[in-house]
């Protein structure tokens, strides 16, 4: 039908669309921007902090204590206690997180409770990782007596990456078709099993790899473990749970506050072994990620 | 004797009520198809009769819903049972995604069968019996998703009829199923007919004529008429029976 508007109308469309244009094509420059911006930005600090460090990664770095002198100091501590910690956040976050993950998404029944849940995990992803550390202290180091240990480190980042282990843990199982489930019920498979045999397989990779990088997550934090009472000068490798422990980003930390510039080479180098650990995690999480995917979509 | 058999059955998802006082009788070892424009109550009144609409929150019905007699929302019955003896298949065949083998010993395995002989013999028994042996017997250990859509769904009623169920819910298996498939999937579900008591919900018009014994048609949730399939598409009673299998039929705005 034709309206005496109808010129005015198509008149308008065109200044939209023109402006629409404009608009996406402006957004596009500055997102384009913005991102090579940061990109460049940190591909500088890397190649600088390679820079720096590079020379120093040799055998007695990696092999050597702490010493007074930044030339015979090295992460063999700082190394090996990171590693404890990975190992041990993983095996007591990853069970305790799954299984909160599997309750909240598939036991739990909407309501009041469930949403005031939801929002308590959801904030405790963004407490600083300091209040971890104070809380670790109190309660882990102090009414725990677990003293000032890798157990106690290990327990406090745990809390630290649970949120995150959670909600990727949701995340998986929620990308498991319906249908799969909706069969198991139709065959008469409880709620366990049908969990058992089809959701957890299915969602397996993806929670491991979210619980991955959470324990990616944990390894680089330095500021709980300090209020901790991790120490800058640990003479001997870890032998058990109970030991007192550095990490790298706590021994990194230490390096970095010495005024020798030499302990700056050391720091420079260190940060250099945390990174590459850290890009070696988030790779196996990435590619089992992939791997789930495919095998959910196929 | 009724095989299946529902009185006054009113069903609600929250307040909404989608089934209005639904009274049929299904008889054993016959097809019964379930025609209706979308959204009419007829994927719900499939889901009813083995309490698979008890997933969805908020549902619930009143009247009764029988199964060889007996109610089948009697506390005194165990769900889980009930599902293994109703089986059913859905819209889209939804394979697990694990070898052939493992879709059809599933419903085995959480039976509690451990024998793996008998679970070997089951499994090729079953796939026999959907005409599907021929085509996977070398396959079997590989993943079930590498078959054709068309044997993707028997393979699925195979899984459902491993657990020896007595009545066999079909909820459109065909609707995403090429003419060849199709055919096939028709000409199973007259051979199950045998054994089983079919209860099978369609949009295709013929397909109702061509598998079906009896024909129920429901409309915004009532049931219109439901007669044996013969009369039911060359004589209907109702006119809006009439207005729907010839295509005039309004839509529900």
């Amino acid at each position: 039908m034709k309206s005496p508007f109808g010129n005015l109308f198509t008149l308008f469309e065109r200044f939209d669309s023109w402006v629409d244009r404009v608009r996406r094509g402006g957004f596009a420059i500055y997102g384009l921007i913005f991102t090579v911006g940061v990109v460049l930005f940190i591909l500088g600090l890397f190649a600088y902090i390679t820079f720096a460090g590079l020379p120093r990664l040799n055998m007695g770095f990696f092999t050597g204590y702490a010493s007074r002198l930044p030339e015979q100091a090295g992460i063999l501590p700082a190394f090996l206690g990171t590693l404890w910690v990975m190992g041990l956040v993983l095996l007591i976050s990853f069970p305790v997180g799954v299984a909160a993950g599997i309750y909240l998404e598939l036991y739990q029944k909407p309501g009041r409770w469930s949403r005031l849940l939801e929002v308590n995990i959801t904030n405790l992803a963004g407490i600083p990782s300091v209040i971890y550390g104070l809380l670790g202290l109190q309660f882990f180091v102090r009414e725990m007596a677990l003293g000032e240990s890798i157990l106690a480190a290990s327990l406090t980042l745990c809390l630290l990456i649970l949120p995150l282990v959670i909600v990727s843990t949701r995340e998986s199982l929620r990308m498991v078709p319906a249908g799969i489930t909706e069969a198991a019920y139709a065959l008469g498979a409880t709620r366990w099993q049908a969990i058992w045999f089809h959701v957890l397989p299915l969602s397996f990779p993806g929670i491991v790899s979210g619980a991955l990088l959470g324990v990616s997550r944990a390894i680089g934090e330095a500021s709980p473990l300090l209020v901790l009472g991790a120490v800058a000068f640990v003479p001997f490798s870890p032998g058990s749970v109970f030991d007192f422990f550095t990490v790298l980003p706590v021994q990194i930390f230490f390096w970095a506050t010495k005024p020798q510039a030499a302990f700056l080479v050391n720091a420079s180098a260190a940060i250099l072994v945390l990174l590459v650990l850290t890009l070696l995690l988030n790779l196996i999480a990435m590619r089992l990620r992939e791997r789930w995917h495919k095998r959910i979509e196929a | 004797m009724y095989k299946i058999e529902t009185n006054d059955l009113n069903f609600f998802y929250g307040n909404n009520q989608v089934l209005h006082r639904v009274s049929l009788g299904i008889e054993p070892r016959t097809v019964t198809a379930l025609i209706g424009p979308s959204g009419c109550g007829k994927s719900t009144f499939l889901r009813v009769l083995n309490r698979m609409n008890e997933l969805v929150p908020n549902a619930r019905h009143d009247g009764r819903v029988l199964i060889d007699n007996k109610d089948i929302y009697d506390p005194s019955v165990d769900l889980y049972d009930l599902r293994k003896r109703v089986g059913m298949v859905f819209q889209k065949p939804n394979p697990f995604p694990k070898s052939i083998f493992e879709n059809v010993a599933f419903g085995l395995r959480i039976k509690g069968v451990t024998h793996r002989k008998f679970i070997q013999e089951k499994v090729e028994r079953t796939l026999r019996q959907v005409f599907l042996w021929e085509e996977v017997k070398d396959n079997l250990h590989k993943s079930a998703l590498i078959l054709s859509g068309g044997q993707q769904q028997r393979l699925c009623i195979a899984r459902a009829l491993a657990v020896e169920p007595s009545i066999l819910l079909m909820d459109e298996p065909a609707s995403s199923l090429d003419p060849i498939s199709t055919a096939k999937l028709e000409e199973l579900v007259y051979e199950l007919k045998q054994s089983y008591t079919i209860v099978i919900v369609t949009h295709n018009m013929q397909q109702a004529s061509r598998t079906s014994d009896k024909t129920a048609f429901l409309y915004k949730g009532t049931l219109v008429e439901y007669s044996d399939t013969t009369t039911f598409f060359t004589n209907p009673s109702n006119e809006s029976t009439q207005n729907y299998i010839t295509g005039r039929f309004e839509q529900p705005g």
